[in-house]
């Protein structure tokens, strides 16, 4: 399946090769560089490329390429899911998904590398049982193993490879056992000028940090499971109970894992907490602009809106912007054209407002295309879809678990047009 | 002390050589480097693990930074039985990645593996073999297969998996060692355990997936086990199942349903004769047990049941993949774009089942602009004529993006919609019309490019556009929309006289300027003038035909000089001369404008082949259903003694492998194992008893008997397994089925009262899908041999009804009145197509006479004033002993009278009526919480019905209440925010007035029914029947 795997930094570089058949040369990356040449933004690269003799299938993350070359048909998305999940390794282990702490952390990434694949087929990708299998580096661990000598690889051989539950290792002891749960919701919504909207859903996930002893067995309940139109699994969660009782009843993995991801039925119509009015305007005559922005809360259920922030993709013409902000910061890059207003706490009795000129480039003709404001905001202690978590209940396990549950809602794709919507 | 300030010493060289790598060149590096191996060597040497693992760390970093370290060989292979766990890790990195440029020296190796594959430790003899099947040296494949054969049989899982995942490696350095690895995988496919399936499946697809007939003894168990193997081996099992599927099962979209009947009346007679369609159980089973797997959190595994379903399911429950697969598009990009690419090709089969999800494919101006082309092709593929409006008003908003790449797509987009929907067209021609005027040269050649193929279909209507066109010339210099509009201007010169002859000239003057496409249009369209209009245009276009004669591009001159020959008649030029205008002035066929992805549904879904739209190497190709199907019972287990350690296999395994303690104490973990696998083994006896007593036609009552059996083993089973100690755990898990089944068995009501409780319940302790549902769907068909199977497959057997489970049955009449023939029929709730405001019934004749009956058909209906009937078309022949349904439709005019007429035979008539229930007379009407307050706000008064009720005892939960709703009565479920009510809405399907129902639990048993129906005596019956459904 997978032949060999080479990560590539922005700038072009090869900085890890790793192949799990023979050896591939990575000249074969320079198809990859072409296609990379031609797709411009890194966005752009198409996942699949085809070569004479291999097919290269790769991923953009944390501005690193991942980039896998295929010989023989193998589903797409196996391979994509699979970079994902090494990307998601990586995250986990060091922290951060980076060139430097791949680099820094190299024998590690090949010994990880070595485990996840056997002979292009994925074998172990659980990260409990990879972290039985090769520990994580601490500041400690890698001070102790300087002057020591002692390894990183574990002594003990995994056990959770050989179980039916994969994801969880045997005698797991903590002095403190305790489970917690996010739910994070996402609202992506497109809002026309009159702030109207298009199109709005909710999108959450539920992630949960649970560090319990031994093999307890959790059912989580919620007060309201029927406004989950689709929901989807961690390996861990019964698809039975769940079909019959709504509840989601798993033996969890050890430590932080992502438990479910939802969609809240279309149906249910979804509450925008904010309110923007805005003009954005362009002159034909003295190439300048206008801008007149204001923020406000709308449907908040009571709570404070937070860390608010306004992004404005202007068009090429604009060279600078002149306003002032009664709340926040805002600032204006003439290289990418991207206005940023950071506002932060949303206060009811004052409305944020910017305000000013933007001065366009002179003679050139007046922008055609309108942008559109992209808004971010985070609410705390509040679930915008009104999912509330009704019980969490352990079994087999007889010790007292500490539990809490955490509510926060973002903007996902928020998005306001500065032309009236057609709907 | 010593070896302390070695070490120092050691890291200190080390960081200054890092700070020289920073410094130096590539080239000076390496010298530096190969000098800096008569260290490493150094350490490897050493008697220090610390020593020896800090080397072999560096020695692994050149490696994943691309260096040479192959002459570290020596050096390092020594170390491969290095007590230290590292340093064996990393030394076996470095032989695998080695050993085949050092073939010799890798021998040296190569007893210490064989060593470790006797050690009594699993994971060791685990790894003993992977390392040592990933050494590519040729001679010592026949050590490998050797090794691969033993760990086949090995005790621990664990190590068979490993030898799974050898197969093929040894199959890739050796071919000729097929048909022996081929024997290891039949013994492997046999396994029991999910930690193996998923390898071998995989070992199989690489070594010999034409060896199909492999896969039938153990089709059920990796049916079964799907639902516990690890995510990637799901996508692996599920891919091939699809394949084996299509060479076993027949196409269940053949025949289905009553198309088959309005074609003509030979083939009409033609299919009568053969067996209507009744889905494999087997091919139940796989639909079945991947549904699930569309909640999975791995793309690839949605993604695999959703190519399963679209290539293997009825088209009336491919719908259910699509609500998975628009999730998946709120993944990473290349997810989305890949999900994209198939979402593409299903649409142009199957548009119905994204439209509800039109919305999730508009375009963000964030998207990248691969994902925005692609969205752009599905809004495309899903445009008809009722959403059409939507979608172009949505386009309109692309056109004003800064992306150009996407903007031109868009117009091309809005081409295709207009040449696939008819009465749009002049909207977009207009549209498209106004871009002409736009700014940006790309837009404005774009839409000329487009124009001029909408053109192609209605010229003469459109003659002012051409017009407008012409005046293009003057400003656009796309050479593209240049030449498309030059094209234009000559084909259709007659609907422009005076502008085309101007036109000619304009170009002639700028013909030595033009691109070679804009100058070959030239000569086309002056030699299509010099046919129609030689007096104006003769000299033109002898000045332009020189002009090309001494042209640059060789095809420039050809082009000329065949031209002149063919329109300027010499006395040489040939008969042809006279055909010129014939030639040149044909009516051309207007260009179709397809979608790309058109026909791509050949290549599997989901496959690489199928993005690339060519074949990938190792690709399987997706076979044709059979004409008939092959024998099912190849799929039939015998009992075997032999296997014994097997694994986990129901469903609850994940709850059960619980107890398992540590892997190295491997042996109460066999055990265990063993026991359950016999459990295994009497369920599959169950599965053969009940084969067996099918084949001997027992009544199709006889599900009876082998359950009890099965209930005492299976109790048995269950204490032995307390026994073992599972304490609370397992009465967890108990609890967890029992809930399942009863939730289940309510599903279809009628059969809770046949079967005893306890029975029920143990028997779903034994299996974790569905239970044999006695509903009266299979009852109606008892007498189809094929359906009377095992438990495991009764439900939904037939397509031909909704795969709702609560359909009831009406008898119209009875065998003995009918003289042999019986006839019943049921409502099955789904849409009648010719007419929307009938109610369809589906209608069963089965002929229990011993000769054929002819020509069925319905005569004289007797109906109350305003009600009609749809009839069935005439059954010619109905052999004896068979059955067939068909589909008639009845207008009721929303009330219960009866619908009175005569069913005939060749011989005999016979009077019918058919009565609707109340609850028939309604569909589902599907509306948000607050549509449902507004309608239900104008609804009150006389229109509302209340009733307090106490629930019956079965009737508590929410599940249930639903459950007998709306098999009462044709309704959907309406969300709602409180856990107590429930609200369902429906539409009368006649008059299409709204029903509204609202059922409110309060304390204890007690509730409130409330129906609001504009139509008061529907309300009233309908209040009635639900007051009995849900007080039983």
């Amino acid at each position: 399946m997978i032949h060999s795997l080479f990560l590539i930094n922005n700038a072009g570089d090869i900085f890890l090769e790793k192949h799990w058949k023979s050896v591939i040369s990575r000249s074969v990356c320079d198809y990859f560089f072409e296609a990379q040449d031609k797709a411009g933004e890194p966005d752009n690269v198409s996942p699949v490329i085809r070569t004479p003799h291999h097919y290269l299938i790769n991923i953009y993350r944390e501005k690193i390429f991942f980039v896998s070359v295929i010989q023989t048909e193998v589903p797409p998305l196996f391979v994509i899911e699979f970079l994902h999940r090494v990307a998601e390794m990586f995250q986990d282990y060091f922290g951060e998904c980076s060139e430097v702490a791949i680099k820094d952390n190299v024998v590690i990434v090949y010994e990880l590398l070595e485990e996840m694949l056997d002979n292009g087929f994925p074998l172990a990708t659980e990260s409990n049982i990879l972290k039985e299998l090769i520990k994580p580096p601490t500041i400690l661990r890698s001070m102790v193993n300087t002057i020591t000598g002692s390894s990183n690889v574990g002594e003990t051989l995994p056990t959770g490879q050989l179980s039916t539950i994969p994801w969880r290792r045997a005698g797991v002891k903590y002095t403190n056992n305790e489970a917690y749960f996010d739910v994070v919701e996402e609202i992506d919504a497109i809002l026309d000028k009159s702030g109207t909207t298009v199109f709005a859903e909710i999108q959450g996930v539920i992630d949960a940090c649970v560090k319990l002893s031994g093999m307890p067995d959790l059912t989580l309940s919620f007060m309201n499971p029927r406004l989950l139109d689709d929901v989807s699994f961690h390996p861990c969660v019964r698809f039975k109970r769940w079909e019959s009782e709504r509840v989601l009843s798993f033996i969890p993995p050890d430590g932080n894992f992502r438990l479910m991801s939802y969609h809240v039925n279309a149906q249910n119509l979804v509450a925008i907490p904010v309110y923007v009015r805005q003009n954005i305007n362009f002159f034909e005559t003295g190439s300048s602009g206008r801008v007149d922005i204001t923020v406000g809360p709308k449907q908040t259920m009571g709570k404070t809106v937070e860390n608010v922030i306004v992004t404005i993709h202007m068009p090429k013409v604009v060279l600078s912007a002149n306003l002032t902000a009664t709340q926040g910061t805002y600032t204006y890059d003439p290289v990418t054209k991207i206005l940023v207003w950071d506002i932060g706490k949303l206060n009811q009795q004052k409305l944020p407002n910017l305000k000013g000129s933007l001065s366009l480039q002179s003679g050139a003709p007046k922008p055609e295309e309108n942008p559109s404001l992209n808004i971010d905001l985070k609410i705390q202690q509040l679930a915008i879809s009104g999912l509330k978590v009704n019980r969490l209940d352990m079994y087999v396990e007889k010790y007292k678990p500490f539990k809490g549950v955490k509510y926060v809602t973002k903007a996902g794709k928020f998005q306001v047009l500065t032309v009236p919507s057609h709907v | 002390l010593h070896s302390a300030s070695q070490s120092e010493l050691i890291t200190s060289t080390e960081s200054c050589f890092r700070h020289l790598h920073s410094l130096l060149p590539d080239d000076f590096l390496n010298i530096i480097t190969l000098d800096l191996h008569d260290d490493l060597k150094e350490m490897l040497d050493s008697n220090k693990d610390s020593l020896k693992l800090e080397a072999m760390k560096r020695i692994v970093a050149m490696i994943a930074r691309g260096k040479n370290a192959s002459d570290l060989f020596p050096a390092v292979v020594k170390n491969v039985a290095c007590k230290n766990i590292e340093v064996k890790k990393l030394v076996y990195v470095y032989l695998v990645r080695y050993a085949e440029e050092q073939q010799d020296l890798a021998l040296l190796s190569i007893s210490t593996f064989q060593r470790g594959l006797k050690d009594p430790n699993q994971l060791i003899r685990a790894s003993a073999l992977r390392v040592l099947s990933s050494i590519r040296v040729t001679i010592i494949v026949p050590i490998m297969m050797l090794a691969i054969k033993e760990a086949a049989s090995d005790m621990s899982p664990y190590v068979r998996k490993t030898a799974a995942h050898a197969i093929p490696k040894l199959y890739s350095l050796d071919p000729e060692q097929k048909d022996q690895l081929i024997e290891v995988i039949e013994k492997l496919l046999a396994d029991k355990t999910t930690l193996v399936a998923g390898s071998v499946v995989m070992a199989f697809e690489e070594v010999c997936p034409e060896r199909i007939d492999l896969i039938h003894k153990n089709y059920r168990k990796l049916c079964n086990l799907l639902i516990d193997v690890e995510e990637w081996g799901q996508v692996v099992i599920i891919n091939m199942l699809t394949r084996y599927a299509r060479t076993q099962f027949l196409n269940p979209n053949i025949n289905g349903g009553e198309k088959a009947f309005y074609e003509k009346k030979a083939e009409a007679a033609a299919l009568a004769k053969r067996k209507p369609y009744v889905m494999d159980p087997d091919h139940r089973l796989l639909l079945r047990n991947t549904k699930p797997l569309l909640q999975s959190r791995n793309a690839a595994v949605v993604m695999a049941v959703a190519q399963l379903y679209f290539h293997l399911a009825p088209k009336a429950e491919v719908g259910v993949i699509a609500k998975a697969l628009v999730r998946l598009m709120r993944s990473h990009s290349e997810v989305q774009y890949v999900v994209l690419q198939n979402v593409a090709t299903m649409t142009i089969k199957r548009r119905g089942m994204f439209e509800p999800y039109l919305k999730s494919f508009y375009i963000r101006s964030t998207d990248p602009t691969q994902i925005k082309i692609l969205k752009l092709e599905v809004l495309t593929n899903l445009a008809n004529e009722t959403n059409i409006s939507t979608i172009l008003r949505e386009f309109q908003t692309y056109i004003k993006s800064m992306d150009k790449d996407f903007v031109a797509a868009t117009i091309q987009a809005i081409g295709r919609c207009a040449t696939n929907i008819g009465e749009v067209r002049d909207t977009c021609l207009n549209g498209l019309v106004q871009l002409l005027s736009n700014r940006d040269e790309l837009v404005v050649a774009e839409s000329v490019v487009v124009i001029k193929k909408l053109l192609q279909m209605q010229p003469e209507q459109h003659s002012d556009i051409i017009k407008h066109m012409a005046k293009l010339t003057d400003n656009i210099q796309v050479p593209m929309a240049r030449a498309s509009i030059l094209w234009l201007i000559g084909e259709y010169c007659e609907h422009v006289p005076k502008i085309a002859p101007d036109v000619l000239r304009k170009m002639a003057k700028t013909f030595t300027n033009e691109e070679d496409i804009v100058k070959l249009q030239i000569i086309n369209l002056a030699a299509k003038l010099y046919l129609t209009n030689s007096k104006q245009t003769k000299l033109l276009t002898q000045y332009v035909l020189n002009l090309a004669k001494y042209d640059q591009n060789y095809d420039i001159r050809d082009r000329a000089r065949f031209i002149r020959q063919l329109i300027v008649p010499t006395d040489k030029s040939g008969a042809l001369s006279k055909y010129a205008k014939k030639l040149f002035l044909a009516l051309k066929p207007a260009p179709v404008l397809e979608s790309p992805f058109k026909d791509r549904d050949h290549f599997q879904l989901g496959s690489l082949s199928h993005l690339l739209n060519a074949k990938a190497g190792g690709y399987q190709e997706l076979p044709d259903w059979p004409e008939s199907a092959p024998d099912p019972s190849v799929r039939n287990v015998e009992v075997k003694d032999s296997v014994r350690a097997g694994g986990t296999v129901t469903l609850r395994g994940r709850a059960l492998g619980l107890s398992e303690e540590s892997g190295s104490g491997s042996e109460s973990e066999e055990s265990e194992e063993e026991s359950e696998s016999e459990e295994e083994e009497e369920e599959e006896e169950d599965e053969e008893e009940e084969r067996a007593k099918k084949k001997k036609k027992v009544d199709k009552s006889k599900p009876k008997k082998p359950e009890s059996a099965e209930s005492d083993q299976s109790s048995g089973e269950e204490q032995k397994r307390i026994r073992k100690g599972g304490k609370d755990r397992r009465s967890g898990t108990e609890s967890e089925s029992e809930d399942e089944s009863e939730s289940e068995s309510s599903e279809s009501e009628s059969e809770s009262e046949e079967e005893s409780e306890s029975d029920t319940d143990i028997k779903k302790k034994k299996k974790p899908t569905p239970s044999p549902q006695v509903t009266p769907v299979n009852s109606f068909l008892s007498n189809s041999l094929v359906t009377d199977l095992e438990g495991l497959s009764l439900t939904d057997t037939v397509l031909t009804i909704a795969p709702s489970s609560s359909v009831r049955l009406y008898e119209l009449l009875h065998r003995i009145t009918g003289e042999g023939l019986a006839v019943e029929y049921c409502f099955s709730r789904q849409p009648f197509s010719p007419d929307p405001h009938m109610v369809a019934v589906q209608i069963q004749f089965t002929n229990n006479t011993t000769s054929e009956a002819k020509s069925l058909h319905i005569e004289e209906p007797k109906l109350q004033s305003g009600m009609r009937i749809k009839e069935f078309p005439e059954i010619e022949v109905l052999p004896a002993g068979e059955s067939v349904n068909v589909v008639m439709g009845i207008d009721f005019c929303d009330s219960t009278q009866a619908a009175n007429f005569q069913l005939c035979t060749h011989i005999r008539k016979f009077f019918v009526s058919i009565q609707p229930p109340v609850g028939e007379l309604m569909t589902p009407a599907f509306l948000t919480e607050n549509e449902f307050k507004k309608e239900q706000g104008q609804l009150m008064g006389m229109n509302e019905i209340s009733e307090k009720l106490t629930l019956g005892e079965k009737c508590q939960s929410e599940h249930v209440i639903v459950e007998r709703v709306t098999s009462t009565a044709n309704l959907s479920r309406v969300p709602c925010g409180s856990d107590k009510e429930s609200r369902f809405a429906g539409k009368t399907v006649s008059s299409g007035s709204l029903v509204l129902v609202t059922v409110t639990r309060k304390d204890g048993a007690g509730a409130l029914l409330t129906v609001n129906c504009e139509k008061m005596v529907i309300g009233t019956m309908l209040v009635k029947d639900i007051l009995q459904a849900l007080t039983q």
